[in-house]
């Protein structure tokens, strides 16, 4: 009797929230692909089959091009970066030195504010006007006498966009060294320990035992970076605004649905995102799902 | 030995000043052009400090992005209590009275967390006119429903990590499933609160892309009323900066004094309660 009263209050209360994620996530999921399927351009919707015309004319669109360029160039430059910073700045903080707390805190804060004023600060940060008119880094490399690193920022042609991969490593290269930093910590000492006994200097430690054993961390970060920069948009819009030079999916998806109410093509630029972030995250969540489960 | 280490640690002190200089430029610059009067502003002498302290420029940009600043909190703060209200529940439930499929469905609620947002975007805005959910309720509602996954995520490995024993010893004592929830686990889950409210807080107030399709000019919050701000051509950068600092203020204040659960958020993200 009561087991039964029990077992229908679970269902009760989590119904709402299945139901919830049940529609917003997967019926809104196929709804986009329908779209992405139809001839839907304009204000009121046109769902009359288009067959996988819209997929066809995405790919061959000169802009679809530039931001398939632009999602690897940013992705190369982020992810690398993020993680070569985080864990190198790991590797200094787990050396047990005077004001690490305060360090640590220090390099994770970006993580807090918005990618938005991130953007609108770097916009300033990164000005390229030159002559009379340099200002912000440029300006600050004069100062110091560092001219040869004074240059174009996001506005240099093709590569642009590595200086806005720049602005996302100042924000996410804390949560790599968080992650590292966690990694590191679970590490026995006794191995290390065991290691010097042998006769291993500090840099052989880390690069042939802490290395290997952080590989799930890295395989982690790998993936949320990867797929945090498919998504990349609001920094983007902040800096640059809507330039071409500096489009990426979900820039034109934005804009080719919400301007140009091309409602079709817009939700095919939707579900290809949807089905390359997929393809890292799906095996993701089944690996640590299980690893859970094994425990 | 021991002091030839010692010197080699005391090395590492430059890259991470040098480190601490990169993350600080931004914030440096946000602070001390803030606090220029207006007749001090000028490009070239961005990065000098202030000759006094004034506060034209937060004046300025306190007037202008006022009103989205209230928007912000108005929808922020219910948003994040009713999700970790609904992640509490969910985390309850799959955690401690797994019932038939429960393992199968946690998984497809987990991937709600990692979809891009532009695969559901048409349908979002088309559904909110549909119910005729406009403005700020709409948006709430966005970052409830799409909160889900990651608050039910930290409450269920949280208490998946509590003895079982604890619960049977409470069904002995004859308490019904509510019973249980309500006094034992409610009065321990108040870290694991602390860490959800604090994460979703944080996400819808720095959340751009559903704030600028869901809300029109009249209720924008402070992202979107921000990047209009640096967009136009009317309002100076001192100002754009003074406003950014507005900005980031709440969650930079929140992640100040609460950093540590801040970060527990931040992990339990990555899957990795």
């Amino acid at each position: 009797m009561f087991r039964d009263k029990d077992r229908f209050l679970n269902i009760l209360l989590i119904s709402p929230s299945i139901l919830a994620v049940l529609i917003f996530v997967y019926a809104f999921i196929g709804w986009s692909v329908r779209v992405s399927l139809s001839k839907w351009k304009g204000l009121t919707a046109d769902y009359t089959w288009n067959g996988i015309k819209n997929y066809l004319d995405l790919f061959a669109d000169p802009r679809f091009q530039i931001d398939i360029r632009n999602t690897l160039i940013f992705t190369g430059v982020f992810v690398v970066g993020s993680i070569l910073l985080g864990f190198l700045l790991a590797v200094m903080l787990d050396q047990g030195l005077k004001g690490e707390s305060f360090f640590r805190s220090l390099f994770l804060f970006p993580m807090a504010i918005s990618y938005i004023v991130t953007g609108v600060v770097w916009r300033w940060l990164m000005n390229p006007a030159a002559g009379s008119r340099t200002s912000g880094l440029n300006l600050l490399f004069t100062n110091i006498g560092l001219d040869s690193l004074v240059n174009q920022w996001h506005t240099t042609p093709t590569w642009g966009i590595a200086a806005i991969a720049l602005a996302a490593i100042w924000q996410m290269s804390g949560y790599t060294m968080a992650l590292y930093l966690a990694g590191l910590r679970a590490i026995p000492e006794d191995l290390k320990e065991a290691a010097r006994i042998d006769g291993a200097n500090e840099t052989q430690i880390y690069r042939y035992i802490m290395l290997p054993l952080l590989s799930p961390v890295t395989l982690s970060a790998l993936i949320i970076l990867g797929h945090m920069s498919l998504k990349v948009f609001d920094l983007i819009v902040a800096i640059a605004g809507k330039q071409l030079p500096l489009d990426v999916p979900a820039i034109y998806m934005w804009q080719i649905t919400f301007d140009g109410l091309f409602y079709g093509r817009g939700a095919a630029v939707g579900v290809l995102l949807l089905i390359s972030i997929a393809v890292l995250i799906i095996p993701y969540i089944r690996y640590t799902t299980k690893m859970e489960a094994e425990q | 030995m021991k002091t030839q280490l010692r010197l080699g640690k005391y090395w590492l002190y430059i890259p991470l000043v040098l480190m601490t200089i990169f993350y600080l430029l931004p914030l440096y610059v946000m602070i001390i052009t803030g606090f220029k009067s207006f007749a001090e502003i000028d490009l070239k002498t961005m990065w000098n400090l202030p000759h006094g302290i004034a506060f034209d420029n937060y004046i300025e940009a306190y007037s202008k992005l006022a009103p989205s600043l209230w928007n912000s909190f108005a929808m922020v703060i219910p948003a994040a209590l009713i999700s970790s209200m609904l992640g509490s529940l969910n985390g309850y439930v799959l955690a401690k009275w797994k019932f038939r499929g429960a393992d199968v469905i946690f998984p497809f609620i987990l991937f709600g967390m990692f979809i891009p947002y532009q695969s559901i975007l048409i349908p979002l805005v088309q559904f909110m006119n549909l119910v005729g959910i406009k403005g700020l309720p709409g948006l709430a509602m966005a970052h409830i429903i799409y909160g889900i996954p990651i608050t039910t995520l930290t409450f269920r490995n949280y208490y998946a990590s509590l003895p079982q024993e604890l619960l049977e010893a409470a069904k002995i004592d004859g308490a019904d499933m509510l019973g249980i929830y309500r006094y034992i686990l409610l009065p321990i889950s108040m870290p694991s609160f602390v860490v959800v409210l604090i994460w979703q807080f944080t996400s819808a107030w720095n959340d751009f892309l559903f704030a600028v399709v869901l809300t029109g000019n009249r209720n924008w919050p402070i992202t979107v009323a921000l990047n209009n701000m640096a967009g136009s051509q009317i309002i100076s950068w001192n100002v754009q900066m003074a406003g950014s600092l507005l900005a980031a203020l709440p969650t930079l204040l929140v992640y100040i004094f609460l950093g540590r659960y801040f970060l527990r958020g931040l992990l339990a993200g990555s899957l990795k309660g």
